[in-house]
């Protein structure tokens, strides 16, 4: 009897985990070639295959990582590429701030552990996920797997084939991201807040990446949104109390 | 396969400050309570943090990624993830070809 409870419980496991893997999936396509990209242009940087894969399994944060390597020197800055990693990735304390309310099935260890791998399209897929229903650690964990172990492999393979790789800007495989974000975007619309919000985030990158050199135009966009929804969470309850 | 001093060095900075922004926000709800108007707040930050991501490129890139991101946009009303990306990455593609 207790045997069949517990096959039950690993059945759902089994089954949310793959239902973590299915909605991953679409982005493992797009980032194989974005892996590839990263690990050619490290190649070019001297970076040998085995540096390059570290790089991804330890960072894990392709932004940051293609950053690095536009102010790569030799030897390596640790403090200007690490300053640089804090700075592209300042983004995170805000994403892991919002999945971190909607982890009630996890245990504490797992939430640490489970923020370790927040990439950007492991965050977005997650949120998506939290929204329609309950996150679990096996869910999660079906999307970390197969992204991660993508991340590395095809910048290892991007490394080690260096320039017989095409240009995939003439491809637009480069856009594939954008193009993510763009529907993941979508998916998130509420109404007329929801535009305010865009709209602030919007302007305020624009107009920063413009004016300030480097990646402050990210940490301005979100604040500059955040901001336009706590405005009108503030005028809400300001009608509401007249 | 080799891996030079300063390169560990550097890949292991980088790595402590990816961490450290990671569990940063997971850390901070604990010591700050999130209902009423924070909660809505914090349900704007999706949204916030990919706009501000996405932006240079859909509006200070160039013509071609533009129109590609307007293109995106519309299939994802209709159309499942994989087919508005696939979309968006051949009109980009096209566009570029066509020298915008």
């Amino acid at each position: 009897m207790k045997s069949k409870v517990f096959d039950v419980n690993e059945n759902a496991r089994l089954l949310d985990f793959l239902g973590g893997m299915r909605a991953i999936a679409p982005l493992i396509a797009a980032v194989i070639p974005i892996g590839l990209v990263f690990g050619a242009v490290a190649a070019t940087k001297g970076l040998t295959p085995a540096e390059a894969g570290l790089m991804s399994a330890l960072v894990f944060a392709g932004g940051s990582q293609f950053v690095a390597m536009d102010i790569w020197t030799h030897p390596a800055s640790w403090t200007g590429v690490g300053f640089a990693a804090l700075l592209v990735n300042i983004r995170h304390v805000l994403m892991s701030a919002s999945l971190g309310t909607r982890m009630q099935a996890f245990g504490p260890g797992s939430r640490y552990l489970s923020m370790l791998f927040l990439a950007d399209e492991i965050w977005a897929m997650a949120e998506f996920r939290a929204k329609a229903a309950r996150l679990t650690p096996a869910w999660f964990a079906g999307l970390v797997a197969p992204f991660y172990l993508a991340w590395i492999v095809s910048g290892v393979a991007g490394a080690a084939l260096g320039a017989f790789l095409g240009d995939p800007v003439v491809l637009g495989l480069d856009f594939a991201f954008p193009a993510v974000f763009i529907v993941l975007v979508m998916g998130f619309w509420k109404g007329p807040e929801t535009g305010a919000v865009l709209f602030a985030s919007g302007a305020a990158a624009v107009l920063t990446q413009h004016f300030v050199p480097g990646v402050w135009y990210i940490a301005a966009g979100a604040l500059a949104g955040l901001l336009a929804a706590v405005a009108a969470g503030s005028r809400r309850s300001v009608e509401a109390a007249s | 396969m080799s891996i030079d001093f300063a390169t560990l060095a550097a890949i292991l900075a980088m790595a402590a400050a990816t961490m450290l922004t990671r569990v940063g926000g997971l850390f901070l709800i604990r010591y700050v309570s999130l209902e009423g108007s924070r909660r809505k707040a914090i349900e704007s930050i999706p949204p916030a943090v990919l706009m501000a991501v996405v932006a240079p490129t859909a509006f200070a890139t160039g013509i071609a990624e533009t129109i590609a991101c307007a293109v995106t946009a519309f299939a994802a009303f209709r159309l499942p993830m994989l087919v508005s990306v696939a979309l968006g990455v051949a009109c980009v593609a096209v566009l570029r070809a066509l020298g915008m």
